[in-house]
């Protein structure tokens, strides 16, 4: 570790280049869960609890629907499930009490995850958590616009936002694609889910996906 | 309780599980040298997933739209190493524009 700026700065300033879209996505989910009929008080929960966007849409578009409250938990809860693996990625970062592991475990979202994995596969706990804290009042902020009927900022889709995520995903990806067998995680992932998008519930062809980290495994 | 508190109540407390989960049985201690290999590679398998399903992934189908433009103009400005925020909002501009014609 360079002492240079803090962990935590350092995360708030890196989550900083996709705050705004986090931000437009949360004012829209606010919005579309009033139409959905959720409700201010539940969205706004939803999204302090939850604190995925996907899963929150995939939850909302179900019960909008009229879909079934099962089927509606369980697209959720499936495009969860990843957090079980990147949950152990970096739980040897995450130290303290039992609770606050808990609650900075909260923290840990697909960009905040992605944005603190160092160079050498291990995680930066100040940058995980600045640059969570930076989305959580983001996402929440956004929810809470949108929820008490704030105007909508615009269509997310109208303003490319759907096209900024794999971007970020793609630029986070290329440094970490340094030796012959992260390619070869790389490519078997992205082949997993390419295959199972027709075939599965959103959310399925993520964590079958993540079975391709087995190309990691070595004898102990 | 309706049923949107259900669900908001089982989706929030099964995420917060799955996400403690990790930290709270683990949390501080360095993985075992087998399981740390398989989790090193993680972050390359689920993100070139994530790219995949946040470009081409619909509900149960694959959908090639305007995304794979934006996605397309993100690679250009990863090769010529532009910062973080201009790869996004490249990619967010390209995908607006395609759509607007």
């Amino acid at each position: 570790m360079t002492g240079s700026p803090s962990p935590y700065r350092e995360g708030a300033r890196r989550a900083a280049a996709i705050a705004p879209a986090v931000f437009v996505f949360g004012v829209s989910f606010g919005l579309l869960a009033q139409t959905a009929g959720m409700g201010a008080l539940a969205s706004i929960v939803m999204s302090a609890t939850t604190f995925a966007g996907s899963a929150q849409f995939a939850a909302l578009s179900v019960l909008g629907s009229a879909g079934g409250i099962a089927a509606a938990a369980t697209a959720a809860i499936l495009l969860n499930a990843r957090y079980v693996p990147i949950g152990i990625s970096v739980a040897p970062v995450i130290e303290g009490s039992l609770w606050r592991r808990l609650l900075e475990a909260q923290l840990v979202v697909d960009e905040s995850w992605a944005f603190s994995r160092r160079r050498d596969g291990t995680y930066d706990r100040g940058v995980l958590l600045g640059a969570g804290l930076v989305l959580y009042a983001s996402w929440n902020g956004g929810t809470a616009v949108g929820a008490f009927g704030g105007e909508a900022l615009g269509d997310p889709e109208v303003l490319g936002l759907d096209g900024a995520f794999a971007a970020l995903f793609l630029a986070l990806l290329v440094p970490q694609v340094r030796s012959r067998r992260a390619l070869a995680a790389a490519l078997l992932g992205a082949a997993i889910a390419f295959v199972l998008i027709p075939f599965s519930s959103p959310g399925v062809p993520i964590i079958a996906a993540s079975a391709a980290c087995l190309v990691g495994w070595r004898r102990a | 309780m309706s049923s949107t508190w259900v669900v908001v109540s089982v989706v929030g407390a099964a995420t917060v599980a799955f996400k403690g989960l990790g930290p709270v049985v683990l949390g501080g201690r360095s993985l075992p040298p087998a399981l740390g290999g398989i989790v090193s590679m993680l972050a390359p398998a689920l993100l070139a997933a994530l790219v995949v399903t946040q470009t081409v992934g619909g509900a149960r189908e694959l959908v090639f739209d305007e995304r794979l433009l934006g996605l397309g103009a993100a690679v250009v400005a990863i090769v010529l190493r532009a910062p973080l925020l201009v790869v996004v909002v490249v990619a967010a501009a390209v995908t607006a524009a395609a759509r607007a014609f």
